[in-house]
């Protein structure tokens, strides 16, 4: 009796505050979500990168995303482009043509009026790249302490083809659908760390950040058999995999070596113990393919700046259900796990 | 990015290499064996690689108190605790520390209500942000074995030499031979050690030797990349095959019977030993290492002395019997029911590393 | 114990280095080691160097286990 009492209290203090942890993208974003807000709007899982709203006449995709990333200005970009290409992204891999951007700013007081002017050019900027006009905005200024310098949210809306809902559902998955990546992984993640200049290193890795829309949508003009698209942000591949694996009920196959990493981003991963797998990107799709159609996706990715180094990294399964093994760089298995919480530097 | 690989690293990684040495391995194994590793980075990289996948049944590995973080008493994260509480007080840690529970709360949970706690990669950055913060006072939470403390070492003759004043150690360094032969003591069916590595780079193989000279049970010094792991098993395995326990090194590349004596001079010279706690063992006796008296004015608790009651660990945590390879998590009655990776109760299942966080993982997935 | 990883000494000054892993660069104290140079590899382990990587062991190892894979082979 008195034993169970101690399992309680000690289950209930764990969860009382809102953790970094919680905001990692692994499994606690997932619970937090879960729990706290996708019951409550009546939200239908498995929640993906847009929601698809079917109106008579026409499918809308319309998805939403805050931008906190510190700092503000990072090799390869900044919080504004960031803000503009992470939902263009969202946007396409439903398999939408991004049309429409509203974004809100909370700043800081005391914020430099020449950055936000940097910032809103970069946004400009992509926004004209990718093909989408920004329409509708709101600014908010709060007392200085309130906020982190400057905070972006942007929603985004774009058409469907009818035929084209089933990307982000992976309805249409099956045994021996292969799936690529368009390049290498955890550039983001470690230029920002860079960047914070916190862990006394340098490196000259660039952010991947990008608008993919017009590569998504060749591919999807050109192959017919694409059968699911996702965007990889915080909490990295090994998220998506896991995601996936879970929402098509079926095993999946990773072979490690194939997986593209950089050598800067792998040497700071084996000093810190951080995995690459487990960082994030910005300019980073995963791509499932049928029918022997990913030759024709790596030919047209290889063609795009955006899509070099893409590759091949596995294959659905069906056994290991609802699971990601890694066949690892030496012949080995394991399971590739969904991260629980932010990657710290380890010295242990 | 033109990538060409990482030297000293990638050439260990090599699957041939690794296959031929699983081949002899499975003609050699021709009994049981069971091996302990004592380091977080073997436990890390044997689960990383997919090592056991590759292994033949009939071979064994457990996971010892390998890792600083596993082994730290709740007291030292109270302690810790109290400090971050002070308003001037800066806690500088390495980021192992950050989520392991204390007897209430972590140093993560209090970073999240607002104690100034940062995540350092060395003493030397600890020592930095005291000198550019001389208004407040920092800490320094000392862990890790005989590889991490000379780095602290150097960082406190640094911070005397360059006449720092607020800069502090809390102390919990540990050594590793004395906790090996109370895993052998406490009566572990072991067939030998795969012996750390790193901390052999500063010891030097001589510090294991009383492994085969008193207790009659062979090891091996092991690097960390997987052909230099499965080296290691043939060599014990070769070992227990021809009744000849002995005392060798894979890693020559970085390790040398006398070690690194820079940094044992240094050791010796800021840090004495003394008998310490190690959570879920109790007190093992000369196995800690605390600052020499004439180092006292770095030590935090004689400057900031603090009181904690000392709690007992959760009574049904068997941490202790996982650690001395006793017992396996799915016997422990919290495991997966209470503990788990997002809510830790005992040390195993805090790291990564933990035995019960592995176990947590691959089995929960069965 | 424990993560502590081959890295090559591009630059030093006094007591401290830049070292590089993968083109990553860290700083490393250079307390405990003497007599390394600039393209030397050490073990950087929190921030210190804790030794100098022996090539000549490190491709005696390497040897030994090809040897081990052509036993193998015969």
């Amino acid at each position: 009796m008195r034993e169970h009492v101690i399992l309680i209290i000690n289950i209930s203090t764990m969860n009382e505050y809102v953790t970094l942890n919680h905001g990692s993208g692994g499994n606690q974003t997932h619970e937090l979500v879960k729990h706290v807000f996708v019951k409550r709007f009546g939200m239908i899982e498995p929640l993906t990168d847009s929601a698809i709203l079917k109106e008579p006449g026409f499918t809308l995709a319309i998805t939403t995303d805050s931008y906190v990333v510190d700092p503000l200005f990072f090799p390869g970009g900044n919080i504004g482009k960031l803000a503009v290409c992470g939902t263009v992204n969202d946007l396409a891999v439903s398999g939408a043509v991004p049309l429409y951007l509203s974004a809100s700013f909370i700043i800081e007081e005391g914020f430099r009026m020449s950055d936000l002017e940097i910032i809103a050019g970069s946004m400009a900027e992509e926004a004209s790249n990718a093909g989408v006009k920004i329409v509708a905005g709101d600014t908010k200024v709060v007392e200085k302490g309130k906020c982190d310098k400057l905070f972006i949210t942007t929603s985004g809306t774009g058409i469907l083809k009818p035929d084209l809902d089933h990307i982000s559902t992976g309805k249409r998955i099956k045994s021996g659908d292969k799936l690529i990546i368009n390049g290498p992984v955890g550039n983001h993640a470690i230029a920002v760390l860079g960047a914070r200049n916190r862990l006394d290193f340098s490196t000259s890795v660039i952010s991947d950040c990008a608008s993919l829309n017009y590569l998504i949508q060749t591919v999807l003009n050109e192959c017919k058999e694409i059968h699911f698209m996702r965007d990889l942000t915080r909490g990295g591949l090994a998220t998506v995999l896991n995601e996936l694996a879970q929402m098509i009920s079926s095993g999946i196959i990773i072979d490690e070596t194939s997986i593209p990493v950089d050598d800067p981003v792998k040497g700071l991963c084996e000093i810190l113990g951080f995995d690459p797998l487990y960082l994030a990107n910005e300019g980073k799709i995963l791509i499932v393919t049928g029918d022997e159609e990913h030759k024709k996706v790596l030919e047209i990715l290889h063609s795009h700046p955006s899509g070099k180094h893409s590759a091949v990294i596995g294959e659905i399964v069906p056994d290991h259900k609802d699971y990601v093994i890694l066949n690892t760089l030496i012949g080995g298995k394991r399971i590739l796990d969904i991260p629980s919480g932010m990657q710290l530097p380890r010295i242990c | 990015m033109n990538n060409r690989g990482l030297k000293y690293i990638d050439e260990y990684r090599d699957k041939d290499l690794v296959l031929n040495l699983i081949n002899h391995i499975k003609k050699s194994a021709t009994h049981n064996y069971v091996f302990m590793e004592v380091c977080g980075g073997h436990t890390s990289a044997i689960h990383r690689f997919g090592i056991p996948s590759l292994l033949p049944g009939n071979i064994r590995l457990i996971s010892g108190p390998g890792c600083p973080v596993c082994v730290t008493g709740t007291d030292f994260i109270d302690k810790a605790i109290i400090y971050s509480k002070k308003e001037e007080v800066i806690i500088t840690t390495f980021g192992d520390l950050i989520r392991v529970p204390g007897s209430a709360s972590s140093l993560e949970k209090e970073k999240a209500m607002g104690a100034d706690i940062r995540i350092v990669f060395s003493g030397l950055e600890a020592l930095d942000i005291a000198r550019m913060n001389p208004d407040r006072k920092v800490i320094f939470l000392g862990i890790g074995f005989e590889t991490t403390a000379p780095g602290t070492a150097v960082t406190i003759k640094l911070a005397r030499e360059k006449g720092i004043k607020n800069f502090w150690l809390l102390c919990a360094h540990k050594v590793m031979p004395p906790a090996m032969e109370a895993i052998i003591k406490a009566g572990t069916k072991l067939d030998g050690f795969i012996c750390p590595g790193h901390v052999a780079t500063i010891t030097g193989s001589v510090a294991f030797k009383f492994i085969p000279e008193k207790h009659n049970m062979g090891c091996v010094i092991t690097g960390f990349e997987p052909s230099d792991i499965l080296q290691a098993i043939l060599m014990l395995i070769r070992q227990v095959n021809r009744k000849a326990p002995d005392v060798e090194i894979q890693y020559t590349r970085a390790v040398t019977a006398s070690g690194n004596t820079i940094a044992q001079r240094n050791l010796s010279e800021i840090f004495e030993h003394c008998n310490t706690r190690w959570r879920g063992f109790g007190m093992i006796p000369s196995s800690g290492l605390k600052l020499q008296k004439e180092y006292e004015d770095f030590d935090a608790e004689k400057i900031m002395p603090v009181e904690i009651s000392y709690n007992e660990d959760n009574p049904l945590c068997i941490c202790g019997d996982i650690l001395r390879g006793l017992k396996t998590p799915p016997e422990c009655s919290l495991f997966k029911v209470a503990c788990s990776p997002e809510n830790p109760i005992g040390a195993c299942m805090v790291s990564n590393e933990g035995t019960c966080n592995s176990y947590y993982k691959y089995l929960h997935n069965e | 114990m424990c993560l502590s990883v081959p890295a090559r000494i591009v630059s030093i000054d006094g007591k401290m280095a830049d070292v590089s892993v993968g083109g990553t660069i860290f700083k490393a104290g250079l307390h405990m080691v003497e007599n390394v140079r600039v393209g030397d590899y050490i073990l950087i382990h929190a921030g210190f160097a804790i030794q100098k990587i022996s090539d000549k062991e490190a491709q005696e190892t390497l040897k030994l286990l090809k040897e081990l894979n052509d036993l193998q082979n015969e």
